[in-house]
């Protein structure tokens, strides 16, 4: 059944709306830049799933491949592992901001930076 | 191959290497900003090149690593990739210039050196953007840019600068990753990333679900990313509490340039396949349109930036139905380049001007700003035309902005869109 055969496509979006409330409605900074990690998580997944060709093998040959080989399309997987450095720098970024916001306020809480901003 | 025709990547590379570098000399002085000044100065040189070769010859293509291009990335710089050039590389050197005694105010020399090379970063990122012809690049140089400007808002003076910053990174990465989901949905479609290719392929795909959910992701994201009207929460804060300079160089660019890639998925990839799918064969449009571009910029079609952003806010749901392609469209979308140039130089004066203020007087609060005509008169002249021109137009047309986009969204129905307001 395709409805339910694409279930990749399903956990993708789950994934994805999951990922988006944590960085839409959580009010604690490293709570929201782990939302931000499942959210950009979703994506990796929807690139892996696309690459998949139906029988086809990891797009790894010792041997160069015969014309009708199976094998995934390798361009996805590349465009994901430089997404996912792009990831790990805006999570590192993000904790580091939460580390020097702490410092400052002496708090992680967005409602609470807000009031004293407010105050200031 | 000699040194002119690596012209369009050398644009990339020199602030790219020269960033490493900077952040390795010691922060003593004015040897940091000199450096960056210079490396500024050199990528100016580049882009007014490149804008002469362009205006020669047309397009130029460039391959990277020698894959030809539907299998590698190629560079692509027609006259309106130039023009964006010229407003980056231009801007950052303007900005440079001006900015030195500014910056002492606001950083600590200490942290100088890192400042100036995540700058270069970030002139690298957008220049990137501007010459690219991949939609995976785009994305790739989008978030080097961005992370490079994230972590110079966050070297302000205040510890506000902190909060505005996580804010920023928030909006830009939710940006940035719905435009990567669109990415992924048009190479689902066509199997290709690089743009020129792609509207060519799109064609026979064009009113499919997938390529409609792009066109909508992509919207999204860049609209976050250039701050269009409902999505614009992360901006005020982020340029008040930056370093002065760097709101001069961020003010005058970055937003321009996803609105630059937005007009790139609008125009020239999306709209001229859905164009071409509905039956008005126009061979070449893309092409066309980016060779008339920089002629009918000498004509100047003024027009205003409220209609830009509705168009380009409603250009989405509008490419689907049959009233897409009018000539008028044409004429706004050129309107809409020329608004693009001249808020550049309007918005990134207007930050100088305040920044001069600010320096002069320690505040840039209007309380503490009242009677400063009489005190600094020589400063004044040089802010009143530049305020007249932006603050009259601008607030009486972002008032219709907003008005225009509220009807178009009633008209069509959205009431969800209104609630979010």
């Amino acid at each position: 059944m395709t409805f339910l055969g694409l279930y990749y496509y399903w956990v993708y979006v789950f994934v994805l709306v999951v990922g988006l409330y944590a960085v839409l409605v959580k009010g604690n900074y490293v709570k929201r830049m782990i939302g931000l990690g499942i959210f950009q998580g979703a994506v990796f997944l929807l690139f892996i799933t696309m690459d998949k060709v139906e029988g086809g093998t990891g797009p790894i040959f010792v041997t160069p491949p015969e014309p009708g080989d199976l094998f995934a399309n390798p361009l996805p997987q590349v465009l994901i592992l430089t997404a996912i450095v792009v990831g790990i720098s805006v999570t590192a970024l993000g904790l580091a901001l939460s580390i020097r916001i702490k410092e400052e306020y002496g708090t992680i809480e967005e409602a609470e930076t807000a009031e004293m901003d407010r105050q200031a | 191959m000699s040194l002119v025709d690596h012209l369009p990547i050398l644009v990339v590379l020199v602030p790219m290497f020269a960033a490493p570098l900077l952040a390795a000399v010691p922060s003593r002085g004015r040897l940091p900003w000199a450096i960056a000044t210079l490396v500024s100065l050199l990528t100016f040189v580049v882009a007014v090149l490149i804008t002469a070769q362009v205006l020669d010859s047309g397009t130029l293509h460039y391959e990277l690593g020698g894959w030809p291009v539907p299998f590698g990335i190629g560079l692509a710089i027609g006259p309106l990739s130039a023009l964006m050039l010229l407003v980056i590389t231009g801007a950052s050197l303007l900005a440079l210039l001006w900015g030195p005694s500014s910056m002492d105010s606001e950083v600590g020399p200490e942290h100088q050196s890192l400042l100036y090379a995540s700058w270069l970063l970030a002139l690298c990122g957008l220049a990137g953007i501007a010459v690219t012809d991949d939609a995976f690049n785009i994305f790739v140089f989008m978030e080097i840019s961005s992370l490079a400007s994230y972590v110079m808002v966050a070297a302000g003076p205040n510890r506000q600068a902190l909060t505005a910053t996580f804010k920023y990174l928030i909006a830009g990465t939710v940006g940035a990753t719905f435009y990567l989901i669109g990415v992924g949905y048009l190479y689902m479609m066509t199997g290709t990333l690089n743009l020129t290719d792609m509207a060519a392929r799109l064609a026979d795909v064009s009113s499919t679900p997938p390529v409609l959910m792009a066109s909508g992701f992509i919207l999204l994201g860049l609209a976050l990313k250039a701050a269009l009207f409902p999505m614009h929460a992360w901006m005020p804060d982020a340029y008040r509490f930056a370093p002065t300079p760097v709101a001069v160089f961020l003010a005058a660019c970055s937003t321009k340039v996803a609105l630059f890639v937005l007009i790139r998925f609008d125009f020239l990839v999306l709209h001229a396949a859905t164009a071409r799918a509905r039956g008005h064969a126009r061979p070449g449009a893309a092409a066309a349109e980016r060779g008339r571009d920089a002629g009918r910029l000498r004509h100047g079609h003024l027009r205003a930036r409220p209609q830009a952003h509705a168009r380009l806010f409603v250009g989405g749901p509008d490419r689907l139905h049959p009233a897409g392609g009018q000539p008028g469209e044409r004429r706004r979308s050129d309107g809409r380049i020329v608004h693009l140039f001249n808020h550049a130089l309007i918005k990134g004066a207007l930050f100088m001007a305040v920044g001069t203020l600010a320096l002069r007087t320690g505040s840039s609060s209007l309380d503490d700003l009242a009677g400063i005509g009489k005190v600094h008169a020589a400063d004044h002249p040089r802010f009143l035309p530049r305020r007249v021109v932006a603050d009259r137009r601008a607030a009486d047309r972002r008032l219709r902005q907003q008005v225009v986009l509220i009807t178009a969204v009633l008209e069509h129905g959205w009431w969800a869109g209104c609630c979010c307001w």
